[in-house]
This record gives C-alpha cells, sequence and structure tokens, in this order.
C-alpha cells in the first residue's frame, strides 16, 4: 500500500502531512500511520492524485485495488476504492487546491464511528451504469453535477450549504445551556468556532433542529447518508475555520458531531429501515465494556526482502496479501503488531428509559460502540441521548459451514453523546427534555385558556377517589410547584420552590391510594412507606460493590426523587430519628451526609407527600389539630399545606360517596375515560408547565400577599393552632405561583394569592376550627364548602337577618315559621340546609340562638 | 433490482398464502387435537420443521432482532443463485452473498416462553389426553411407568436438604406423565449433562417441562410479559444453532470487537436447540384461562349453549362445593362461603391505580396440627387450573426471589416467584412462620408481598429502576392469628369439630370427591370467574340507601372502604351463582354474609383481647 497515496504527489496534497522531521519517521513513525489511518477510515478523504472534479473513475483505483488479493474473487478488480463509501477527490482536492497553513498543519482524526465499520452494499460497476452519469442526468447544474454513488448528495453543494448554515445561522430563541455566554444575536456557529479556537478542543456539535430549520435538505441528506453528508461537514468546517484562524493550533482537524437528529426517539421505534441512518435515541446505559482496541490498519512487511505495506481493515477484516509486490514471492508477508495502527473502541449497553414504554413490555437494550475520545464518557447508570448511525452486521459467513444464522446483529456508532441527566448535576433546573409536537402544546394552551382549568384538572386527578376537592386542587399546585428562585447572591442560598403536603386523617379515607395515585403520576416519584423506611432507606448508605470491592454510595428514596415528589405513607409510624432527617430537606433541600468517609451533600429538591394517622387512630373531635397530629412542631411548620382527612359523617355526604363506589364498580371503562382528562394529558399539562412557566409576583399580588399574612398572624394566636411564621408567608407565594402555572401565567396575580390564602386555610379546616376552643368542628366540616358557597351562605344569612329585623322586636321565632318566612321572600330556593347554616352564621354572630325549634334574639 | 425485489415478492407471497392457509386451518375447532403439543410430546418425538402447538407463559422479552427476510443464495451443486426467504427460519441454506441487493432485512422479536407457572397436574393430565390423537408414533421404549416416577420422587427427597421451598411444596396426586417424559426426553439427550447448569428460569422452584423460544413475526406489540398463549409455529431444533453458539463463544475471545455479547448472554440467549428449541409463531392465541375443561374460546362468542346450560346447573354445583369446603374447613360453613367466593374472584379492571374485583382472603385460626394448611392446599391445587405455594418460612422469606429482576450480565430478567400467570392462585402459609429476624431481602419480599395484596402489582427490579406490571394473582393466606400482610377480607376458622377428633378428622380431609364431581368444581370455579356482571340502576339506589342507612345507624362502624367490600362480595356472590347482575337479594344476602363474618370478628376480638 505505498504508491499512490502515499506517493509525494498525495503527501503534499495530504492535510494531514506531520510537521515532524523526517528523522522521526523510524520504524515508528507514528505519524504517517495517522494520516493514513484517517485516510482510510474516513474514506472520503483519499485524496486523488489527479482532481479534475467529474473524474470518479480516476486511474489510481485499479492500481489501488491490485496492491491486495481481493477477497472476494467474483468482484472485479477496480471495485475495492470505489465501494468506498465515498469518493470524493472533489472536495478534498479542492480544499488542497488553495493551500493553507493551518489545514495542511493540522492532523486529521479518524472518524472509525462513520467509515471503518461500513458494511455498504458493494458498488458492481460492471452491472451499474457509472453513478456518476446518471447523477449527471438528474443533475440540472452543469457545474456541480458529482453525486455521491448510492445517494444524492452532492459534495460541492453539501459543504456550500453547510457552510452558509454555519456562517448565517442565528437562533435568537435558544435556551441551551451549553450556549450560555454567547450572543444570540450573531451566528451562533461561527461563535462556536471562536470557541474551538480558544479552547482548542477541535469538536463542534451542531444540533440537528437547527440544520432542519435552515435548510430542510440537507438536514434530510444529513439524515439519511450520515456517512457521506458528516465528512463533507468536516471538511466544510475546517476549511472555514482555518480561514477564519489561520494562526491556531489544534491537536487534530475538527469533527462535526451532530446531534438531536429527529428521526427516532425511542428505541422500540427502531426498524430496518433506519439501518445507516443518522438517529438519535434517549436511554440509559446499564454496561459498559473495557477498552478494545481495534485494528484500523495492519502493518505488514515482506520477510524476503522487507517490503512493507499497510492495508486498512475492510468490514473488520484485514485481507493479508498473498503475494509481495516488490519481489513477488508468495506468502511472505507477516504482520508487525506494534507498527499497526489500532484506535479506541468500547462497547455501552443502553436501555430504553422506563418512561418510553408501553405497559407490560420489557424493556429493549441496543449495543452502541463508542470511538476514540468518545470512549468512557458515560457511566452505567447515566440517562442519555445518542446520536449516531445505526449499523446491521450479519453475523460472519464461516467458509466451514454452509448454513449461517439468517440473523443481523445491530449495534449504533456513536457519534454524539449527551447526558440528560447532566442539568441536575449542575442543579440548574430540571427541565426534563421533553419534547411537545406543536399540536399538544397548542391542545395545552387551549385548555389552558379554559376559565376552569383548575377545576378540571383537580377533578382529573385520581378520578376513583371520591370528592376531598381540595385535597385534589393542594396536590396538584404540589406537581406544579413554586418558581425556583436563587438567593445565593445575598446569602440566603436557593429558596424552595417545592410545596409539602401532609396528609392525616381517619383511616381508610383513601390516603394510601391518594399516595400511590401520585407516585404513578410523575416521572420521579417514589413511594416509601414510614413503617418500612429507615433513615438510611429515606437518605443514602454506603455499602460494599460486590464486583470492585470498594465503597460506594447508595441513595435512598429522598435523593432519587430530586425533582419529583418522595409520598411517604405511614408518616405517624415512622421513628423520630428517621424522621429528623426530614428537617433539612423539607428546607435546605439537600441531604448532608457523613458516613464510612464520604462526607458530601447531596440535593434533594424534593416535595415530599406524606399522609400520617392521627395519633389515636382515629381523629378525636374533643382535641386541637396538633394534639391529633402529634408531629414535632419543627417538622410541621415545613409543610406547606397540612390537610385533614376526615370521615364527615353526613347522609347527603354518604349518599353521594356511595353513589360514586358503586358507579365505579359497574360503569365501564370508556364512559370514565370521558368524563376526565386522561393521565398522559396531564401529565404533558404538568411538565409543560414545570419547564415553560416561570411566574413572578406582581404588585397587586404582592400586597394581598403582604396583608393575607398580618391576618394570619392576627387569627394564629388563637390556642391550639398552627400559627404562622415567615415560612407561612413563603409557602403562600409559593401556592400563589403553582396557582398561576396552572393557568400558564407568567404572573402571579390577586387570584391567585386568594386562591392560595384559601387553600391554606382550607386546608387545616381553621374556618371550621371555633376559635374560642381550638376544636375542630365536625357539623362544619360536613358542609365542604368551596368559596362561592360560603358566599351565598353570607348571603343567605343576610336576608334571613333582614326578615329578623322585619318582624320587629320579638324575642322568639318558631324555627318552621321563620323557614317559612324566608322562602316566601327569596328569589332563590332555600334548603332546609342553607336555612340551618344561615342561622349558624347569625348565631356566630352572636346575634342570636337556636335552642330546639325556638330561635331566640340575643341583645 | 426491480426485477430482484418483485421475485422476492413472490415468494413472500406464497410464504403468506400457505400462512394464511395455516390460520385458517387452525381456527378450525378440532384444531387443537391434530397439533401435537411440545407440552406433553417429548422434544425429541417430535420432527423438526412441523407445526406444533405450545400452551406458555411470556417469561421474558429479548430484544428485536434483524434477520435476512430474503437473501440470495449460492447453490453449491450448480453454482446458481437462487432467492431464498429467510421468514420462519433460523438458518440460512448455502452460501449468502451478503452483497447481493436483493437482500432484504426484517424485523422479528423473540420471547422467551415457558410452561404456564404452576398449572395443576390434573391440567395437564387432561390436556395431554385430549390431543393423545397427535401424538407422534412412539418409540417401543416410550412407556412411562410407575417405576421411574417413583425414581424421580426420590430423587427429590435427597434434593430438600439443599432446597428448602421443595420440601414444602407438597407433592400431589400423581404427578402428569408429562414428567416421566421430561425424564424420558433428557437421558437420551446428549446435552444432558449441560442441561444441568443451564438455568432454564423458571418462576417457580422446581418446575420442569420445556422452554423456548419464539420467534414472533407480527403485531409483536399486542403480546404482553407475563401472558399466558397458546402458540402454533413451526419447530426448529436445528443442531446446527447450538453449534453456532459454541463457535462464537470461542471466535468472541480472538476477536473482542465481534463480541458484544458476554458468554452469560451467549448461553441465555443460544441455548442448545435441543433443550430449548425454537419455535417460529404462525399463530397464538391468548389464553383467558387455562382450564382444559372449557372450551378454549372464551365464553362471549359461539358457546353461549354451553354457557347457559352451565349457568343453569351452577347453583347446584356451588351448593355441592359449599358443602365439600364446609368439610375441609371442618364445619364451618362461612369460612367456606368465602372460600368460594375468593376462588372465583378476578381483577376485572383498574381504576386508576386501583384494581376492582381482587378479593384477597386471610383465613386465620388455621389449626397448627397434622399439617392442615398443605392439606388444604392440595385440594385447591385439586381445584384450581395453577396455583403455587408459599409456606413463609423465614428461610423462604429471606432467600427466595419473589420479584424478578433483570440480570444486566446475561442480558434476561431472572424470574421470581411472583412472576405469575393471570388468575393463578397463590397461597401463603403462614402458619410456617417461626421467630427470627428478616433480613434486607426479606424485608423486601414481604414488601412485594404486601404491593401484590393491595395494589395488585409488582414492582420488578431493574437494578437502576423499578418497574411496575400489573398482575392478577389470588392469594389466600392461612394463618393462626390475623395476617402480617393486608388482606381484603379476613375470616377466622371456626371449627365445629372437637379438639380430640382433630387430628383424625385432618387425616379423613384428604378424602377427594369423585373425578366428575372434580370436574364439575373445576369447571364452575373457572366460568363463575369469566363471567360478566352489571349492577342496575334500581339496585344502585338501593345500595346507596342501604348505605346512608346503615352509616346512619353506626358511622364509626362502617366506612367507605367497607361499601367497597361489600360491593366486591355481592359481586363475587352474584356471579358464584351463576346470576349475571346484582339482585336485591343477592344484595341482601352479602350484606348478611358480611354482617356475620363481622360479628364474628368481634366476638374473636373479646376472645383474645391482645389481638388489634
Amino acid at each position: 500500500m505505498s504508491s499512490p497515496l502515499s506517493t509525494p504527489g498525495g503527501r503534499k496534497r495530504g492535510r494531514t502531512t506531520n510537521p515532524s522531521t523526517p528523522s522521526s519517521e523510524g520504524p515508528t513513525s507514528p505519524p504517517f500511520q495517522r494520516r493514513r489511518g484517517q485516510d482510510s477510515s474516513t474514506g472520503d478523504l483519499m485524496p486523488m492524485p489527479t482532481s479534475p472534479p467529474t473524474d470518479v473513475l480516476s486511474p489510481a483505483a485499479p492500481l489501488d485495488n491490485s496492491l491486495f488479493s481481493s477477497p472476494r474473487p467474483s468482484v472485479p478488480p477496480n471495485e475495492v476504492d470505489m465501494s468506498s463509501p465515498l469518493m470524493y477527490g472533489t472536495p478534498s482536492s479542492r480544499v488542497e487546491g488553495t493551500p493553507r497553513s493551518g489545514v495542511r498543519g493540522t492532523p486529521a482524526r479518524q472518524r472509525p464511528d462513520l467509515g471503518s465499520v461500513s458494511k455498504a452494499p458493494q458498488v458492481d460497476l460492471q452491472s451499474e451504469p457509472p453513478s456518476a452519469d446518471g447523477a449527471v442526468a438528474s443533475e440540472a447544474n452543469a457545474g456541480q453535477r458529482l453525486v455521491i454513488w448510492g445517494t444524492d448528495v452532492n459534495v460541492g453543494t453539501c459543504k456550500e450549504k453547510f457552510q452558509r448554515f454555519l456562517q448565517r445561522f442565528i437562533d435568537p430563541s435558544s435556551s441551551e445551556d451549553e450556549n450560555t455566554g454567547l450572543d444570540l444575536n450573531e451566528p451562533l456557529y461561527m461563535q462556536k468556532l471562536e470557541e474551538i479556537s480558544v479552547v482548542g478542543d477541535p469538536v463542534l456539535n451542531v444540533n440537528c433542529l437547527h440544520v432542519q430549520s435552515f435548510d430542510a435538505e440537507l438536514y434530510r441528506q444529513l439524515i439519511c447518508y450520515p456517512q457521506e453528508v458528516i465528512p463533507t461537514f468536516d471538511m466544510a468546517v475546517n476549511e472555514l475555520f482555518f480561514e477564519r484562524f489561520p494562526d491556531s493550533i489544534l491537536e487534530y482537524q475538527i469533527q462535526v458531531r451532530p446531534y438531536n437528529a429527529l428521526k427516532t426517539r425511542n428505541m422500540r421505534n427502531l426498524n430496518p429501515e433506519d439501518i445507516d441512518q443518522l438517529i438519535t435515541i434517549s436511554g440509559m446505559v446499564i454496561r459498559t465494556s473495557q477498552l478494545i482496541p481495534e485494528m484500523q490498519e495492519a502493518f505488514f512487511q515482506c520477510q524476503v526482502c522487507a517490503f512493507s505495506t499497510r492495508v486498512e481493515v475492510d468490514r473488520g477484516r484485514i485481507a493479508e496479501p498473498a503475494v509481495c509486490r516488490h519481489c513477488n514471492t508468495t506468502h511472505s508477508l507477516a504482520l508487525v503488531h506494534n507498527r499497526s495502527l489500532f484506535s479506541d473502541k468500547q462497547m455501552i449497553k443502553i436501555q430504553e428509559s422506563p418512561d418510553d414504554m408501553p405497559a407490560g413490555q420489557t424493556p429493549h437494550t441496543t449495543v452502541v460502540y463508542a470511538h476514540n475520545d468518545l470512549v468512557d464518557k458515560v457511566q452505567p447508570g447515566d440517562r442519555i441521548n445518542i446520536t449516531g448511525v445505526y449499523r446491521a452486521v450479519p453475523m460472519r459467513a464461516n467458509p466451514r459451514q454452509s448454513n449461517v444464522k439468517s440473523v443481523y446483529k445491530t449495534h449504533i456508532d456513536v457519534i454524539h453523546f449527551r447526558k440528560t441527566d447532566e442539568k441536575r448535576l449542575h442543579g440548574l433546573d430540571d427541565a426534563e427534555q421533553k419534547l411537545f409536537t406543536e399540536e399538544r402544546v397548542q391542545t395545552l394552551k387551549e385548555l389552558a385558556a379554559k376559565p376552569d382549568v383548575y377545576e378540571r384538572l383537580a377533578s382529573a386527578l385520581a378520578p376513583s377517589i371520591y370528592e376531598h376537592e381540595d385535597i385534589k386542587k393542594g396536590i396538584l399546585l404540589q406537581l406544579f410547584g413554586g418558581t425556583r428562585k436563587d438567593f445565593s447572591q445575598t446569602g440566603r442560598g436557593n429558596f424552595r420552590a417545592d410545596v409539602n403536603i401532609l396528609l392525616c386523617g381517619d383511616p381508610g379515607t383513601s390516603k394510601s391510594q391518594l399516595l400511590q395515585y401520585v407516585f404513578n403520576l410523575v416521572p420521579r416519584g417514589q413511594y416509601t412507606s414510614g413503617k418500612g423506611s429507615s433513615a438510611v432507606g429515606l437518605t443514602a448508605y454506603v455499602m460494599k460493590d460486590p464486583e470492585t470491592r470498594q465503597l460506594v454510595l447508595q441513595t435512598g428514596a429522598l435523593v432519587l426523587s430530586d425533582n419529583g415528589i418522595c409520598c411517604i405513607d405511614e408518616f405517624d409510624k415512622m421513628s423520630d430519628s428517621t424522621r429528623s432527617v426530614l428537617h433539612e430537606v423539607m428546607e435546605q433541600q439537600t441531604l448532608s451526609i457523613a458516613k464510612a468517609g464520604i462526607i458530601c451533600q447531596l440535593n434533594a429538591r424534593t416535595s415530599v407527600l406524606a399522609a400520617a394517622n392521627p395519633i389515636e387512630s382515629q381523629w378525636n373531635p374533643k382535641k386541637t389539630t396538633i394534639e391529633n397530629i402529634q408531629l414535632p412542631h419543627t417538622l410541621l411548620s415545613r409543610f406547606d399545606l397540612i390537610f385533614l382527612m376526615l370521615d364527615p359523617q353526613d347522609e347527603a355526604y354518604d349518599r353521594r360517596l356511595a353513589h360514586h363506589l358503586v358507579s365505579l364498580y359497574y360503569q365501564s371503562e370508556e364512559q370514565l375515560e370521558e368524563e376526565f382528562l386522561d393521565m398522559a394529558m396531564l401529565r404533558d399539562y404538568i411538565a409543560y408547565a414545570r419547564t415553560y412557566i416561570n411566574p413572578k409576583l406582581s404588585e397587586e399580588a404582592s400586597q394581598a400577599l403582604i396583608e393575607a399574612y398580618v391576618d394570619m398572624r392576627k387569627i394564629g394566636s388563637g390556642r391550639g393552632m398552627v400559627s404562622a411564621y415567615p415560612r407561612q408567608l413563603e409557602s403562600l407565594i409559593r401556592l400563589a405561583e403553582a396557582h398561576s402555572k396552572v393557568r400558564f401565567s407568567e404572573k402571579v396575580e390577586t387570584i391567585d394569592v386568594e386562591e392560595a390564602k384559601r387553600l391554606h386555610r382550607e386546608a387545616l379546616k381553621q374556618s371550621a376550627t371555633d376559635p374560642r376552643t381550638g376544636f375542630v368542628d365536625i357539623s362544619i366540616l360536613t358542609t365542604g364548602m368551596s368559596a362561592t358557597a360560603r358566599k351565598r351562605r353570607e348571603e343567605v344569612a343576610q336576608a334571613l337577618k333582614k326578615v329578623i329585623q322585619a318582624k320587629g322586636k320579638t324575642p322568639a321565632m318558631k324555627y318552621h315559621t321563620l323557614l317559612e318566612d324566608l322562602r316566601r321572600q327569596s328569589e332563590t330556593a332555600i334548603t332546609k340546609e342553607m336555612f340551618d347554616e344561615a342561622l349558624r352564621a347569625l348565631s356566630d354572630e352572636d346575634y342570636l340562638t337556636v335552642t330546639g325549634k325556638t330561635v331566640r334574639l340575643l341583645a | 433490482m426491480l426485477f430482484c425485489s418483485l421475485k422476492g415478492k413472490v415468494i413472500f407471497c406464497s410464504y403468506f398464502s400457505s400462512v394464511a392457509f395455516f390460520k385458517d386451518r387452525l381456527k378450525e375447532k378440532d384444531a387443537h387435537t391434530w397439533v401435537p403439543s411440545l407440552n406433553d410430546v417429548p422434544l425429541h418425538y417430535l420432527k423438526p420443521n412441523s407445526l406444533v402447538k405450545f400452551r406458555c407463559f411470556i417469561q421474558d422479552m429479548f430484544d428485536p432482532e434483524f434477520y435476512m427476510g430474503t437473501y440470495e443464495a449460492v447453490d453449491p451443486s450448480t453454482k446458481a443463485k437462487v432467492l431464498r426467504c429467510g421468514k420462519y427460519k433460523d438458518v440460512t441454506e448455502c452460501g449468502v452473498d451478503f452483497n447481493s441487493r436483493s437482500t432484504m432485512t426484517a424485523e422479528r422479536h423473540t420471547f422467551y416462553c415457558v410452561p404456564i407457572p404452576g398449572e395443576s397436574p390434573w391440567v395437564k393430565e387432561i390436556s395431554s389426553s385430549g390431543s393423545s390423537q397427535a401424538r407422534v408414533v412412539p418409540s417401543t421404549s416410550y412407556a412411562p411407568t410407575r417405576q421411574k416416577r417413583s425414581y424421580e420422587e426420590d430423587d427429590d427427597d435427597m434434593d430438600t436438604d439443599t432446597q428448602p421451598q421443595k420440601q414444602r411444596e407438597p407433592h400431589t396426586e400423581p404427578h402428569g406423565n408429562g414428567d416421566c417424559k421430561r425424564r424420558e426426553k433428557e437421558a437420551p439427550s446428549s446435552q444432558a449433562a449441560s442441561a444441568s447448569h443451564l438455568d432454564l428460569n423458571f418462576p417457580l422452584p422446581g418446575e420442569k417441562g420445556p422452554s423456548c423460544l419464539l420467534k414472533v413475526y407480527e403485531e409483536w406489540d399486542g403480546f404482553k410479559l407475563n401472558e399466558a398463549v397458546e402458540v402454533f409455529g413451526i419447530l426448529s431444533v436445528s443442531p446446527a444453532l447450538s453449534a453456532l453458539a459454541d463457535e462464537d463463544a470461542s471466535s468472541s475471545l480472538l476477536d473482542p470487537a465481534g463480541g458484544m455479547e458476554t458468554a452469560e448472554e451467549q448461553r441465555v440467549h443460544s441455548p442448545p436447540a435441543s433443550l430449548v428449541p425454537r419455535l417460529h409463531m404462525l399463530h397464538a392465541k391468548p389464553l383467558p384461562h387455562n382450564n382444559p375443561l372449557l372450551p378454549a374460546a372464551g365464553l362471549e362468542d359461539n358457546n353461549s349453549a354451553f354457557l347457559s346450560s352451565t349457568l343453569r346447573e351452577m347453583a347446584a354445583v356451588r351448593a355441592e362445593l359449599l358443602a365439600y369446603f364446609t368439610h375441609v374447613l371442618l364445619g364451618d360453613a362461612l369460612a367456606a362461603e368465602y372460600l368460594i367466593l375468593h376462588l372465583v374472584s378476578n381483577v376485572y379492571t383498574r381504576r386508576d391505580v386501583l384494581p376492582l374485583g381482587k378479593f384477597t382472603l386471610n383465613l386465620s385460626g388455621c389449626p397448627a396440627v397434622a399439617s392442615f394448611t398443605e392439606r388444604f392446599y392440595q385440594i385447591i391445587q385439586q381445584l384450581v387450573p395453577s396455583s403455587y405455594y408459599l409456606g413463609m418460612t423465614l428461610q423462604n422469606m429471606n432467600q427466595m426471589r419473589l420479584v424478578p429482576k433483570k440480570d444486566y450480565v446475561a442480558n434476561r430478567l431472572l424470574s421470581g416467584a411472583l412472576q405469575l400467570a393471570t388468575n393463578t392462585s397463590l397461597f401463603l402459609d403462614e402458619s410456617q412462620l417461626e421467630q427470627g429476624q428478616l433480613d434486607t431481602t426479606g424485608v423486601r419480599n414481604v414488601t412485594a408481598l404486601g404491593n401484590l395484596i393491595s395494589w395488585q402489582k409488582v414492582d420488578y427490579d431493574f437494578s437502576y429502576h423499578q418497574m411496575e406490571f400489573p398482575c392478577n394473582i389470588n392469594v389466600l393466606i392461612a394463618s393462626e392469628g390475623r395476617s402480617l400482610l393486608p388482606s381484603d377480607c379476613q375470616i377466622h376458622l371456626q371449627s365445629q369439630v372437637a379438639p380430640p377428633d382433630l387430628e383424625a378428622y385432618l387425616g379423613g380431609i384428604q378424602v377427594h370427591p369423585q373425578a366428575s364431581q372434580l370436574n364439575k368444581f373445576r369447571m364452575y370455579l373457572s366460568v363463575a370467574r369469566q363471567l360478566d356482571y352489571s349492577i342496575a340502576d334500581e339496585v344502585t339506589k338501593s345500595v346507596e340507601d342501604d348505605f346512608v342507612d346503615m352509616r346512619k345507624d353506626d358511622p364509626q362502624s362502617i366506612s367507605a372502604e367497607d361499601l367497597h367490600r361489600m360491593l366486591v362480595v355481592a359481586r363475587l356472590l352474584s356471579l358464584s351463582l351463576g346470576q349475571t347482575s346484582l339482585s336485591r337479594d343477592s344484595w341482601l344476602r352479602a350484606k348478611h354474609v358480611e354482617m356475620l363474618r363481622r360479628s364474628r370478628m368481634e366476638q374473636n376480638k373479646c376472645v383474645n383481647g391482645n389481638e388489634p
């Protein structure tokens, strides 16, 4: 393999000529090996001795091929070089045409991810018309008539387009973290090139979506023929780069790494049509292999005349030259290992991420090969997006066996890794890489525009659980969460944005069911039971890895649910020491660990949804809220909302409950579907709001919050109540923010604050707590009134007052006559319950008292 | 090019038409009789590349594989290029021209299938006798003798020290002759030695039977893990497969780049074909039940005659069964009633996370003498198509793998005892509990059991995350006191037998009814479970009224949960009587039964005051 490629002519043009002195080119001569390796593996960069733009079948090809004894005798001799995926003498010669020191001084690096493993069907030039001709016919442009065989890619056009893309593409709305610090109104990739010239890391990551929005045709070609197009991109970018920064010194030539190809998002959708195309899939790394040195080029030396030759790997095999070209001795060539060229390779197995999977099936796995500097970039457990070329390799035909397994092995040659959870480690934000289609976003926005979206979503939450509207609303707000604020500059650190909720109530009020539902709804949820979990199980523990015998930190439920919700059932059954762990998590949202020499602080930005039974397992109406819950006050104050789930023991409620339960048992699945939003919709809605909506407080809202807080301080001084702390103000803010997120509103307004206040009050049933005694009055709870109902009650009470006042000075009245009177006066229908409530309201005002069937006026 | 692809299509077409032909034939009623079954005919009696059927359970799903749908091969004798089809085959013929452009790549999926876990011996027996005519000419040596079976049992007894759960697994009545065949099958196989170290990954310990790799060519998305299916397909036992596997393993050492699979993975994904045959699926139908006494196709279609006749008899059969159970449960009729309800229960739907229709029964107060629970299980095993006895000994809880776990080295799902098919009866014997400490595994196992009971789901362990698989398993807990596991319903057994006679009585309960009666019971339980059910509006109203009234009387004693249970009891009671809608009578009866049970619980609470 000496001539024509390593002829002086080739070397002169070779962009890869190493500046090292000839003296170093001893038997080791790595620079030249590297250059050769690059040429061979990329294929496309193969410099042709002559470079007329239209000449594909250059005489170099037959010459080249005659060196080897071809592995397949039936193949025509001139085929090998033609078959290499690309032959653009043209582009590469063009590169050389205008000699630039920068390009020439920089060695190109092999791209085994694209070339060497290629199993493209061989071109049979005998049976097919010369490829270029056919293409010429279709191509109107006379100047750019050459396309790569088997594709419709014209190298020149492709390169030009890509250079134009690099020079012109601007994405003002870019929000990727990689682009931070770049001026969004300048061409994005030119800035990146500049960055490369400064940093010296010769990798240019290109977002395929950008390419698509810039030039759909180019994008299509990139997706369909990555093996041909990406090297063209490489060339284009290098030309451009060295034109711009002629003096910069790079270790290698720049490689283009496209990512975010929209071809396939899901491993399950891969099918034979994706073979040899550029795909992006997401998954989780489950295994990585040791580093595998893969031979790229074998170095053979003749034992007779010491003539040496190099043979590139071809479809995973090295064809040993049978005859020495120099002395014509047969079978005299021997492989010299330490002059052969190897590249790094690693086998990685990735598994479908659990979110992508249909129910009832096991996750698929795919083999991925990483090459060169991508080796060891990922560890098992990482969630990554991979962009690469999908390959299928037939099981190797064995000469001794006529039958082979008719199965291909498939793998992906990776071009680009992107860790999806990297951001979490940087502690920036939780923006899950969830993409929404246009239509989906539209539907979500339509839904958000509805005036009753809040009620709708709340009722869609756990539809099988009856009523408890406010609790569902509270949980809904928890799912949305507040806006994350960073005050670390002023020394306060992060403000907690996650809402914590405690459900406390009688046994059998479907608390566990609610928790289970939430756990199933959120993408990163954990469910633990206070009874079964220890402090260690919640936080983290250190154990010895059975394989490596090293101490490793195993994270517990709280850490695992970072950016999710941690559902803790049987909260009251937890031991005190376990519960104390929660203090840090629930306010600072970190977890400090000092165990077995491992001292660290982990992020645990989790919302806690806890369920507890009252201390006597049944709610004791004779006791105050605090006495019933019996949890340390420090912990209680960390819950934004504490809901009491009580058994109301009311006939009307029972009836509705019975109806609900019975219908649960006989309604068909479809009937229910119609009534509520489905879980997927809810999930998307929440994900969208969490990602894209970051509401800020408006002026009026701030005022309303201040007033609310002052009010709360006043009320809270009553006996046995949960009194207000600055924490409560914070939680009000969080709730208001969450509520405006529900509306997809960027601004927190007064209605949000109103709702936050109402929920907060409702949560503790403070409206139902008799301020004189601090007891919860169950009979008031049964009404379970909403804000509008309360308003109506107020109106009825006022009307009743008028009726009584109209009667003049009668100290006592019959209950029934009064009801009749009120009914006569009122425009709307007055039920007995409403009347009772009005009476109660008035008696609360100390206006009257009710004893049996008589109503007495006071004062 | 055009020509080639056309030719390829022609071949495909012929295949498709033949597939259609087979499918039509298989839909015929007697299809199951003339196709030999892998379940009961030993593998070496089956012709390679012939049509067989297999009643199986999808234990694992492997990655999809791409194969050569059509390919061009060179005939070694004539040197002519021939276009061939790779569908329904494992190996290619002749020299394949990999570079031919008429090669078409297609996709197929591989499922790892095992016989239905915990299938009762009587099911095997009946289904194998049903298809006896399909048996391929047996060789002269083929004679299932009693001697062989007893030899095998000895074998098992010797194993008991090493395998704790086996010992608890009651050896029941004659194992179907399937086992003997299995034994026979292994003996002549040269692979017998290698079989010992090849783990066939059965969910339950001590299971036997053929497993196979099922190749699915279409509509693979319709299959679910843990589904029971009856597959008709082409059997492939080409020795080339195992040979290839060996070669690959050795070559992977030489060429690390080629060996993307570890040795373990190789062993699991391409086991010797003589042990794990490949089955290329032509047609499959999901099994709503595996009771051979029932018509295979569900009850809904074209079996109305069968259905109506069974429905008419149901009340009578129920009475007989009740009497039988009352006898077994020491004369406790109420417990017997609940046992029937439990056995016909079925998760018929799920409302978000809530499974509806499950009815886990905790039978407390089981006498601790004369291995009552084990005898009791044997009786249940005689009646239900599949079941599993799990003695909750400390050792079992701490050592058994209940929850399936993904083994990333071998890239397969290691099965666990809770990977069970729909409607399997899981018998938890809590009377085996002893003093001691549960370790981490034990705690995890108990949690898994609790989850199974409360939510009818099992969280499979994928080491980096857990994945939830819904299931439908009837759990029956036999305990002395109240069970430590949750349950939908607890009933305390009240023995009507005087303690001195207990031993003798228990010794006698195992007397089986006649075969015809047993079959009636078996059929009854399976049919009742499959019936549809509805509640009419009037009844709904009265149920609601009843609930409100009950709450009015005593709001503390009856909660939403009680209503849930009562609705389930009413449903099961109606179904057990063969009624497909709730009548007022059944509702009252359900209420009555529940009341009796509750009052017994109260009583019991008073007797041993320390019980919560």
